[in-house]
């Protein structure tokens, strides 16, 4: 008996445990950092079944699958009935990318209306079949991981993969963009050259690498823990001579699916509106940081 | 299922005439090794091909609806996310058709390192589709982790060359994927002249890596097939062609890139002969690697040459969509020679970009992406603001040709057993490396030919 279960147990240590990588509305560039992690892929391969990875492999295994990885967002009801099979067959699913975590560059059509950029892009509209947004798979199924950017950062994806695997949390910290930039030694653009910077507002984790080429952050991998981007965005306004104008498109790209985001960038339309009816020659009085306003 | 995005051809129907004909249906439902999402779908009657359909079921994302109110500085960025695959074709595409519509003229300093990112891109996506999708299908494989089992060499070889394409992309552009160093004018920033010497040690070796590949790649099994297409490409009297001239083809076309739309149209009239981008004069055509070559190889490198003499390689067998592998391969020798020739004579000569003046205008944007032309077309308001976007990216216009392609090869391998059909039937869509993601309009669009 007991050397028959000891088997067992080298039998069930050999299974591998299986991966499945699952796109929904994207640009493919999550995904892709898998197969960029030329150094790592063949020894993942090693340890993991790639059970389900249509970009990679015609290889399909059956679920349940360990570790689902789910890029894109849910625009078209056949989607939002597809992630919810996903989930059922996934013991950990986690979203990679704005796209997954917050609706992506795509989530720009749930403040127009939908019909309005079919009509725009289709010259047969009624072929399309589309939900009138585009919605972060949070929205949809619970999620047990988002890791964040536009697009992700393979070293952090390696870490997730790793990190469920062994059933451990993972370590990607949610600080701010402005942290790393400090620990990197870069100038800081915003202050030497007036250069608006969304870094303090935005997720760690590209490498700082906007200020490290003289441009200010656009905010690609999201908002830190705790943003404050009202706040930013008049010192943006008042210290770089930012327009209203561009603050507010600058909060509302990439990650125009997340409320504080977008809460923060209406308020900023509105100044940008104001400014307008004042004319070119006039400009808005400098705003007082930390304005009470809604 | 949602499938926004639909093409359908019936064609030889001939009601009645073949009853009792047995039905062949070869599906695949999730082409696999491709980028984004496709399906396919091959319908026979006795000896005639009843349906061919390439679907592509990629949800729409709307690209050129948003674009509009966007400023023109923005173009850049954003397009890099309708494909991870090729950023770098959609950001110089954007930003050559805003500097056509500012009348900015860029610096010779400037034009070569955009031209080196490029050759970085073609190296990366290349290699990952000849590696990576493509040759499984000529070995045998379900993916390249499988062929290392058998292939060790070849496979980590392909991965470091692919490596190689990627650090060029990070040091120019920042990082690989979206990069963030592309500006309208210029760069942010001009790489350190020290930093891009640091890379001609990793480019000669992957030059020589290359090299194999092209020989590797030569010795696989080609099927004896071709056809009889109308190229479309790139075509500069100087240079092979990556980011500017005009745009040529073997039948007479020769424009400038701005009066692209009035000789090709996009057709999205349900039950027309039409499907996506076609020639108004004459419609199907090429692009892509095949079509490149065929118009440039007088103006590769003589390494590059040298190479596909050794491997009996003639212009003429770029009628042979199969062996786009080759001319791939050979691409990624010459972006690999390029980029040295960039990199020898780059000296950190400033402006890292050139200013301009906002002013209204309309600007076209072409660019050679891997697999093919990439066109843009800006309105710019006197606000710097977009108010019109049209971009038609090379997978849309390799469509008809992708589904004439099916035809011929269902008509040629008829006889094959199923799977081996099958089989033949997704090698033949992935010749193109088409990349859905780029399917900024895919559309649903039925065509049927009914023979009376
Ligand atoms: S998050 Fe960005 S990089 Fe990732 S799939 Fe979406 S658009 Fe592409
Ligand atoms: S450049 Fe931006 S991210 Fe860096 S320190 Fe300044 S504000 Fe923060
Ligand atoms: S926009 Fe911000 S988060 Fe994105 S790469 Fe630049 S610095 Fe990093």
């Amino acid at each position: 008996m007991r050397k028959k279960s000891s088997k067992a147990g080298n039998k069930r240590a050999k299974i591998k445990p299986k991966l499945a990588v699952w796109k929904f509305a994207s640009c493919d560039g999550c995904q892709l950092s898998l197969l960029d992690c030329e150094d790592e892929l063949l020894g993942i391969a090693e340890i993991i079944e790639i059970a389900n990875f249509a970009e990679a492999s015609r290889h399909v295994l059956p679920g349940p699958y360990d570790l689902s990885l789910v890029e894109g967002s849910i625009t078209t009801s056949h989607d939002a009935d597809r992630i919810k099979d996903v989930r059922n067959q996934s013991r950990h699913l986690v979203t990679i990318g704005a796209c997954a975590t917050s609706g992506g560059v795509q989530a720009l059509r749930n403040y127009a209306r939908e019909e309005d950029y079919r009509k725009y892009v289709y010259a047969r509209p009624d072929y399309i079949e589309a939900l009138a947004t585009s919605t972060p798979i949070s929205n949809h199924v619970k999620v047990d991981f988002e890791l964040q950017g536009c697009p992700i950062n393979k070293t952090q994806l390696l870490e997730v993969i790793s990190a469920f695997l062994h059933g451990r949390k993972p370590n990607i910290s949610s600080y701010s963009e402005c942290i790393d930039c400090k620990l990197d030694g870069n100038v800081c653009v915003m202050v030497a050259h007036g250069t608006p910077c969304l870094g303090p507002i935005t997720h760690a984790g590209c490498g700082s690498i906007c200020p490290r080429y003289n441009r200010g952050c656009y905010g690609c991998y999201g908002p830190q823990d705790s943003p404050n981007p009202r706040a930013l965005g008049d010192w943006m306004v008042a210290m770089t001579k930012a327009s209203p104008d561009f603050v507010n498109r600058s909060l509302q790209t990439y990650y125009t699916g997340n409320k504080i985001f977008h809460e923060a960038s209406e308020l900023f339309q509105k100044d940008a509106q104001k400014v307008d009816a004042l004319g070119e020659s006039q400009s808005l009085p400098s705003p007082e940081p930390n304005r009470k306003d809604t | 299922m949602s499938s926004d995005s639909e093409i359908k051809i019936k064609a030889g129907i001939r009601p009645g005439a073949q009853a009792g004909l047995k039905t062949r249906t070869i599906k695949v439902d999730y082409l696999a090794r491709v980028e984004g999402e496709g399906s396919l779908y091959v319908r026979t009657k006795g000896q005639e091909i009843e349906e061919v359909q390439f679907k592509i079921f990629e949800p729409p994302r709307y690209f050129e609806a948003l674009l509009r109110g966007r400023d023109l500085t923005e173009a850049c960025d954003i397009t890099s996310r309708i494909c991870g695959i090729c950023p770098i074709a959609y950001q110089m595409s954007a930003v050559q058709a805003m500097e056509s519509a500012l009348g900015i003229e860029l610096t010779k300093e400037i034009s070569e390192l955009r031209r080196l990112i490029f050759c970085g891109e073609w190296i990366e996506s290349h290699t990952l589709h000849v590696y990576m999708l493509h040759a499984p299908d000529f070995l045998g494989f379900e993916d390249a982790i499988k062929m290392a089992k058998k292939y060790p060499k070849v496979v980590s070889q392909g991965l470091q060359l692919k490596k190689i394409g990627n650090d060029l992309m990070k040091l120019v552009g920042g990082r690989e994927i979206h990069p963030i160093n592309v500006k309208v004018g210029g760069f942010y920033k001009l790489p350190d002249p020290s930093q891009l010497r640091k890379m001609l040690d990793p480019l000669k070796q992957a030059r020589d890596i290359a090299e194999e590949t092209v020989r590797f790649v030569s010795k696989l099994e080609f099927p004896d097939f071709e056809r009889d297409y109308e190229f479309v490409s790139l075509f500069h009297s100087e240079e092979y062609p990556i980011n500017r001239g005009r745009i040529i083809s073997n039948r007479g076309l020769d424009i400038e890139v701005p009066s692209y739309l009035d000789h090709f149209q996009e057709l999205h009239v349900a039950r027309s002969n039409a499907l996506h981008s076609v020639l108004k004069e004459r419609g199907e055509y090429l692009v892509g690697p095949l079509a490149r070559y065929f118009h440039n190889e007088g103006r590769l490198p003589e390494r590059v040459r040298e190479c596909a003499r050794e491997i009996n390689f003639k212009v003429k067998d770029c009628r042979n969509p199969f062996k786009s592998i080759i001319v791939r391969s050979l691409e990624i020798l010459f972006a690999c020679e390029e980029s040295l020739r960039i990199i020898e004579g780059y000296v950190a000569k400033g402006p890292a970009f050139v200013n301009y003046e906002v002013k209204e205008g309309i600007g076209h944007g072409c660019t050679e992406a891997p697999r093919g032309i990439l066109y843009h077309r800006y309105e710019i308001g006197c606000d710097g603001k977009i108010k019109e976007a049209k971009i038609i990216p090379p997978t849309s216009q390799n469509q008809k040709t992708i589904e004439s392609d099916l035809f011929e090869v269902v008509r040629k391998y008829f006889s094959s057993p199923e799977s081996e059909l099958r089989h033949r039937c997704e090698q033949t869509v992935r010749n193109y490396d088409p990349c859905i993601s780029c399917a900024t309009h895919f559309l649903k669009i039925e065509r049927e030919d009914v023979n009376s």
